[in-house]
């Protein structure tokens, strides 16, 4: 059974691992361990899969220019995150957009901090990396502002789809063997040597190791398993503004801006969808959960996106929302191991885990091999295809029996809904099934569909969009 | 991919849609097609579950879904081809339409293509208002398919924004279903819809919050609060308890297949670019309705489908000149908002200056409330003019002169003088 219901009771019986936590990490975990033959448990506390930091992101697949340099954990993980998912993207049928960025220089000085970032690249082992000037820029970017005097170019940096490519990992692990549990909190737990015994609001766990992946609440997951944490959870939100798709053809590359000691800045991208992103913001602050937008920063992320893209401000916007990022009071990545109490953190996992997810998992899975733990791996694994809904995929509106469409203005057929709401990794929420499907996520943001998707969804969801009229 | 032919494809089965099929249909053009997303043709009025509409066309009071199944029902009598549950994904030059229905894709070639695909309300996003994204933010558009369409209640307790004829529509829709919204605010020192619906909130128990503002929005899963700004932001924000949020009006036009056509947008009404005769920039391809002019009645756009359908059979007829020179209207006051049509078609020697002309006039909206002078001239000549004292949000009207006048133009522009009371 891979995914144990909130109606089913927990299994009494020693897992190999489990995971703590359904983001982008836990889920690249969960596939890494199971393709290797553990047999792995996730367990989540919310309703769904990337309800937490790995919700809202750029969905900016990394090359690890500007990353801290080798021998770094984030690097070496970018790296290794960013040539698995190049290899196995197309066997799980997972979108790649290889638009290349730009780093933009504005003023003199940036232009000549382009060079530094062009070292840093090649030290990066990026080394196609290259400067070039404005009337190269221009011509590659016509839409941009006429004030840019040169940029780097970086031709590797891509964009994929933030929400399927988790969902594929999880899928994968799930039709290979691994168990997924939501809505199931950790409360507490204890190592008797050998074996962890976990508590959990849905009951008692056990397990041979255990995995921190809980992203905003590394630190508290640690303090409750190892009573000690090396970092400190510094919740750092981002805000984002994404233009309607007929902005789409204003810009080809990711536009980055020369990043400063705090923050890699505001990017204007496209997004797989076809649509184009500005932002994100980046605001400390004390709550985890707290993913609320702001009229005034949206307000200054559109108007930075029209300094940078002129053109930008005759198009729409079609969404606002926000990321946390699970950030911490270090630069790199706390990936540590506890061997004496068979525990791992993957921790402090700031802004690049989606492209470094991959490489993370196999990071940490490589050092458990190298601990002595072997098990008896399936030569051959289940490779599921998730459902194309990016802008260049095969759609199913274009096929024969889809059930017609439902959501119109991102196309979304009755069937895909369906299939999803039936499927194996059902949505939690309405949240999910838009994230599984963009129904609902275009510009009119529900005024066509909602009423539509409250009578699909009905009993189908963890909760209930509206009710029955009397 | 299948491809058919007919003589006129009309995308969108709204007033103007149904109007302009059946005007067609009853001239003895063979061949109407009418095409329509929604499982069902009517349009808004469908899911308006209240009076009035259809004083205009059947002489009498009736329900929005009653006015709808009306149009439809008229359409089908006089032969037009209804097919619903068809998407449109993309408009082409050559008078070509690629479309969608559960049995794929499909190409449909016309003679002559209308867009009537209407207009929708600005949802949450693109007001950039702070706050969570909880369950219970809607459209007045969603609300009332929701209750009509599907009999569902998202909440008890909304809160409403804006004053608009929809934002009273949306409360009637609401006490109709026994939801008490807990107040209807309004930005404004006056409600934008007549004076008169200000009258309405207080007689359903609902407050009605004039120079008040939606400041934020609160609530994990669901709506639990809002936070909103009074006196213009000058008094101290307050918090009021709901438990869901209607955005109401701030009508756009629908005109996504437009935006990625070839077809020329207006910017600033946000739909098609027409002439006269209610002609795209593409000559194969009209529109009309409210696509053009964010927002009228659903009988305003009835009348307009009925009107575009005159031009369109003159056009059929070979007698509205296809390469004819045009001149555009300039707009340049910052008190107009946008004008349709947005240019004149001057007809070469060999055509007829008699064609009728769908639009006889200009349709006006203003940016702010404003008193003063509207005009249409040719240099310091002015061809039409009127004095106006008009609220921002309403239809201005201004006649356009015969085109044998306007033939003779050099340029054209549409000016705005205000009136010396205001200058001071």
């Amino acid at each position: 059974m891979p995914e144990f219901f909130t109606s089913d009771s927990l299994p009494a019986d020693v897992f190999d691992v489990v995971i703590i936590g359904a983001g982008v990490v836990g889920c690249a975990m969960a596939r890494r361990f199971t393709l290797e033959g553990a047999r792995t448990l996730v367990i989540e506390k919310s309703m769904d899969l990337l309800d937490g930091a790995s919700k809202g992101n750029s969905a900016i697949l990394h090359t690890g220019f500007d990353a801290p340099p080798p021998g770094s954990q984030e690097h070496g993980c970018l790296v290794d995150g960013y040539h698995e998912y190049r290899e196995i993207h197309a066997r799980l049928n997972l979108p790649l957009l290889e638009c290349g960025a730009l780093v933009l220089a504005w003023s003199g000085e940036e232009a000549e901090r382009l060079h530094m970032l062009r070292q840093n690249a090649h030290r990066n082992g990026v080394t196609s990396a290259h400067i070039i000037d404005a009337k190269q820029v221009r011509r590659r970017e016509p839409e941009l502002a006429d004030s840019v005097l040169a940029a780097l170019e970086i031709p590797g940096e891509s964009i994929i789809d933030p929400w399927s490519a988790p969902y594929a990992y999880m899928l994968q692990a799930l039709q290979n063997g691994a168990s997924l549990a939501r809505q199931c909190a950790l409360v507490g737990g204890r190592f008797d040597g050998e074996t962890w015994l976990l508590e959990t609001s849905r009951g008692k766990l056990r397990s041979r190791l255990v995995i921190n992946c809980a992203g905003l609440y590394g630190d508290r997951v640690n303090q409750l398993l190892v009573s000690e944490s090396d970092f400190e959870i510094r919740p750092r939100k981002g805000q984002f503004v994404v233009f309607d798709k007929s902005a789409r053809p204003l810009l080809r590359s990711i536009l980055l801006p020369v990043p400063t000691e705090i923050t890699k800045g505001i990017v204007v991208c496209p997004t797989i969808f076809g649509n184009v992103l500005v932002g994100p913001t980046a605001e400390e602050q004390d709550s985890r959960s707290d993913a609320s937008v702001d009229a005034q920063e949206l307000q200054a992320l559109v108007d930075r996106g029209a300094q940078i893209l002129p053109a930008l401000s005759r198009h729409g916007v079609t969404a606002t929302y926000a990321g946390i990022r699970p950030a911490s009071e270090h630069k790199d990545y706390q990936i540590k191991w506890y061997p004496g109490q068979r525990y791992c953190c993957v921790g402090g996992i700031r802004s690049t885990g989606l492209s470094a997810a991959l490489g993370i998992a196999s990071r940490v899975h490589g050092e458990y091999r190298d601990q002595g733990n072997r098990h008896a791996a399936p030569g051959k694994y289940v490779w599921p295809q998730v459902a194309g809904i990016a802008e260049t995929a095969k759609r199913d509106w274009q096929e024969p029996g889809n059930d017609g469409i439902v959501c119109h203005c991102e196309l979304v057929t009755r069937r895909e809904i369906n299939q999803a709401l039936d499927g194996p990794l059902a949505p939690g929420g309405l949240a999910g099934l838009k994230r599984r499907t963009r129904a609902g996520m275009g510009r009119c943001q529900g005024f066509y569909c909602s009423a539509e998707l409250c009578e699909l969804t009905e009993g189908r969801l963890s909760q209930s969009l509206a009710v029955a009229r009397k | 991919m299948k491809t058919s032919h007919c003589r006129v494809a009309i995308v969108g089965a709204g007033p103007s849609g149904l109007a302009l099929a059946s005007e067609l249909a009853s001239a003895g053009i063979d061949g109407v097609v009418l095409l329509e997303r929604e499982s069902k043709a009517g349009g808004i009025p469908r899911h308006c579950g209240h009076s009035p509409y259809g004083m205009r066309e059947f002489r009498r009071i009736l329900g929005g879904p009653e006015y709808a199944r009306r149009l439809v029902a008229r359409a089908l009598r006089h032969g037009v081809v209804l097919r619903t549950a068809v998407t449109i994904t993309e408009i082409e030059a050559g008078g070509s339409l690629r479309l969608s229905s559960a049995a794929g894709m499909e190409r449909l070639h016309a003679d002559r293509i209308v867009l009537c695909t209407g207009n929708r309300e600005t949802p949450r996003a693109p007001r950039l208002v702070s706050g969570s994204r909880a369950l219970g933010i809607v459209t007045t558009g969603a609300l009332q398919s929701m209750l009509y369409l599907k009999r569902r209640l998202p909440f008890k307790r909304p809160l409403i924004v804006g004053s608009e004829l929809v934002s009273f529509s949306a409360l009637l829709t609401c006490r109709h279903a026994g939801i008490k919204p807990i107040a209807m605010i309004e930005a404004r020192s006056q409600v934008t819809a007549w004076r008169l619906a200000s009258l309405l909130p207080p007689l359903l128990g609902t407050r009605l919050c004039l120079n008040t503002s939606l400041r934020e929005i609160h609530g994990d899963e669901r709506v639990r609060a809002v936070n909103v700004d009074v006196d213009r932001g000058a008094g101290a924000p307050m918090t009021l308890d709901c438990d869901g949020v209607v955005f109401s009006g701030c009508f756009v036009s629908e005109s996504s297949l437009v935006r990625v056509s070839h077809l020329e947008l207006d910017p600033a009404s946000g739909g098609p670019s027409i002439d006269q005769y209610g002609r795209c920039s593409d000559p194969d391809y009209f529109s009309c309705g409210n696509q053009l002019h964010p927002v009228d009645t659903a009988g305003w756009c009835w009348a307009e489908g009925r009107d575009t359908a005159a031009s369109l059979v003159a056009s059929l007829d070979g007698r509205l000149d296809a390469a004819g020179r045009s001149l555009a209207i300039k707009g340049t006051s910052p008190v107009i908002r946008y004008f349709t049509p947005q240019r004149i078609t001057m007809m070469e020697p060999g055509y007829s200056n008699k064609a009728p002309a769908a639009h006889r006039q200009l349709q006006v909206r203003l940016a702010r409330d404003a008193r003063g002078r509207l005009s249409l001239r040719d240099g310091a000549h002015e061809l039409s003019g009127r004095n106006i004292s008009a609220r921002r949000e309403r239809r201005v009207l201004l006649p356009l002169p015969p085109l044998a006048r306007l033939q003779q133009c050099q340029s054209l522009s549409l000016e705005f003088e205000p009136a010396q009371a205001e200058q001071r």
